[in-house]
């Protein structure tokens, strides 16, 4: 889950991480009253998005009508994709020099790992390498003192500034745990005059966390329909096509739609139907799919964990209780698959042993329609 | 040999007495693995088709040798139940268990590392050495003895690919399932490693995903180790970029991890990448005739 800017600053200022004096406005008045109490100020959309810079999003002014008016024509626009429902107005900071600082996972090596370079403010993948700095963290000792002597000497700062440095790396380091963190990135790290202040915050908490962190403002990222199957504890992402497509497991769903492609079809969504759906779910995951109108529904479950029966059962059930106005080609194969099978047989419905067979068999049917 | 798991390894299963607990143990011992305890704390005492119960592993292990340990265990409390048995000495653990916190996963390996216990997954269908012993959950029939060595990100699609297999005639030697997650325990290269050791694998079938960075790497290893013939099916080649598609490696940031960078590198370590998974016996023919 993202975390606006205005909240990521929110975190930063509880973990004592500098951050301009500012605050977040709903309307151009609210706008506009920040402007009057802090000045000289930047108002920057909030949205879930790099690029807001060049799309327009950000402005600086020092007068409060030029703020409510900028405002009023950001509130309620579209800004890459989404909706701007609050900007924030804070002080503009003198840049003397940007730094870039974040703390995220090195899943290779299976660490936090720190990236920071003495070239902040633009797109961290334009640094070249030689100027990155990288070091990945041991989590039985956490971030220690020394680490941070050595990431400001490699980022060839010395001094006042440096020894704020190391400060914000302790205190981003404890956020980056506390808060369960994938991603605690400052870009750019400010150096205004003898201080250092975080002018952007982006914050990424894990979504697999989130159980443990109730007390966190919820940001929701998802269409409707991906908001219902998350509900569900499905994994959903819609797509363009008009093949509905569900599977048992990421890797065998995005197979799948691999496949459509490759018979010249398209699919209409990802519908990971994951491990161990049961009848109730399945059969709202099949409701999921009927939602979006499609032309054919592909089913596709090799059971493990997935028990074929069930799924077998959850279908017959919709077919009887709701109904299936589209075509349905189902592969079912694995755990319990001689008894789905049986259970397919009695509402009619053969079921393919093989995957390709069954894709060939959707697409050839969302063709002729 | 096999690697991993062997005919006389005994199986600890934690989380037993559950829905998918018991279940799948079940299914282990109907394939011929050696389950001999399990543990879900308040139910020591209790039995499953013979097999004791008790409340902790250490508990477990006063009275049996243990030699891997499966986790049944809801995401909140897998940290616990890994320490546990790492704590207690287990040195083969598979986690079946989704949506584990990454920062519990690197706490996890960190600790796993520091007493050489090998951890499969998490987010992994699990571990068998086929005909010896299944640590997983696995479909039973799809997994007969040969000397294919089959090594997968994704799990589903794992036995997609050995379901091809078998139907062309290919038995596997062990199958291990990395997991899905950003962060896993065993990963490609070490499991090329053990295979290219390996007197029973023969060849070797990687199953991997667009996203992350495991695939490169795995190619730059085999180009430098690996003398056994390696054929891989990556899925994912339709996928738009950008989106996230269930698994946290399946996410295609900053031009890495695309299809075809991954195709690109394995090619030039002289691995065959299947686009589909019914291509890949026929690659996997043409690879031992070489």
């Amino acid at each position: 889950m993202k975390l606006y800017e205005y909240m990521g600053k929110e975190q930063f200022a509880k973990y004592g991480i500098p951050v301009p004096e500012g605050g977040v406005a709903s309307t151009p008045e609210e706008a506009a009253a920040l402007t009057e109490k802090i000045g000289s100020v930047v108002v920057k959309s909030q949205v879930l998005s790099g690029k807001r810079g060049k799309a327009g999003g950000i402005g600086f002014t020092d007068d409060p009508a030029e703020a409510r008016e900028f405002s009023a024509k950001l509130l309620g626009s579209e800004l890459c994709g989404f909706t701007v429902d609050k900007v924030l107005v804070e002080q503009k900071l003198q840049i003397d020099k940007e730094f870039y600082l974040a703390i995220t996972v090195d899943g290779a090596a299976r660490k936090p790992i720190i990236l920071a370079s003495a070239q902040g403010g633009m797109d961290i993948e334009e640094v070249p390498e030689e100027h990155m700095v990288r070091q990945t963290l041991d989590v039985t000792i956490g971030m220690q003192p020394y680490m941070t002597r050595d990431i400001t000497r490699r980022l060839g700062v010395t001094g006042g500034i440096a020894k704020q440095i190391q400060g914000i790396l302790l205190k981003l380091y404890k956020l980056y745990v506390e808060l369960d963190a994938e991603l605690a990135e400052i870009n750019p790290l400010v150096i205004s005059g003898e201080n250092v202040i975080a002018a952007d915050a982006k914050v990424t908490i894990d979504d697999d966390s989130l159980f443990r962190h109730k007390d966190l403002p919820v940001v929701e990222e998802r269409t409707d329909a991906e908001k219902k199957a998350h509900a569900l504890g499905l994994s959903y992402v819609e797509l363009e096509g008009n093949i509905a497509v569900m599977a048992n497991g990421a890797g065998i769903t995005m197979a799948t739609l691999d496949l459509i492609q490759y018979y010249g079809g398209s699919a209409a969504n990802f519908l990971d139907a994951g491990g161990g759906a049961g009848i109730e779910q399945t059969s709202k995951a099949l409701e999921l799919l009927l939602s979006k109108n499609p032309k054919a529904i592909l089913i596709n479950i090799f059971g493990g964990i997935t028990r074929c029966d069930d799924v077998a059962n959850a279908f017959a059930y919709v077919k009887k209780n709701i109904g299936i106005p589209v075509p349905v080609v189902i592969r079912l194969v694995g755990t319990n698959e001689d008894e789905g099978r049986a259970i397919l047989k009695e509402v009619g419905i053969e079921a393919y042993q093989f995957m390709h067979e069954a894709a060939s068999k959707a697409v050839e049917i969302a063709k002729g329609n | 040999m096999a690697i991993y798991l062997y005919d006389d390894t005994q199986v600890l299963v934690q989380g037993m007495t559950g829905n998918q607990g018991s279940f799948h143990t079940r299914q282990m011992v109907k394939y011929g693995t050696k389950v001999v305890a399990g543990v879900s704390p308040g139910k020591g005492g209790q039995e499953l088709d013979g097999i004791p119960v008790y409340d902790t592993v250490a508990a477990a292990v006063e009275k049996h040798r243990i030699d891997a340990s499966i986790l049944f265990i809801p995401a909140p409390f897998a940290k616990d139940a890994a320490f546990e048995a790492i704590d207690a000495g287990v040195k083969v653990l598979v986690m079946l268990p989704e949506h584990i916190p990454v920062q519990d996963a690197m706490e996890i390996m960190a600790f796993a590392k520091s007493r050489g216990t090998v951890v499969a997954g998490p987010n992994t269908f699990g571990v068998v050495s086929s005909g010896k012993c299944k640590i997983g959950i696995m479909p039973n029939q799809f997994f007969v003895p040969g000397d294919i060595g089959v090594v997968s990100r994704s799990g589903t699609l794992c036995y997609e690919i050995v379901g091809n297999l078998t139907a062309a005639g290919y038995g596997t030697s062990t199958v291990v399932g990395l997991g899905g997650d950003r962060v896993v325990g065993l990963n490609f290269i070490d499991v090329l490693q053990e295979m290219e050791k390996d007197p029973e694998t023969k060849a070797i079938i990687m199953v991997g995903e667009i996203g992350g960075s495991a695939e490169e790497e795995a190619a730059e290893f085999i180009k430098a180790n690996i003398t056994k013939p390696v054929v891989a099916y990556l899925a994912g080649k339709s996928a738009p970029p950008g989106k996230r598609m269930g698994h946290a490696g399946a996410i295609i940031e900053r031009g890495k991890g695309t299809f075809e960078g991954k195709v690109k590198a394995l090619n030039a370590a002289g691995v065959p990448v299947a686009e589909l998974p019914f291509q890949v016996p026929d690659l996997l023919a043409e690879a031992l005739k070489r």
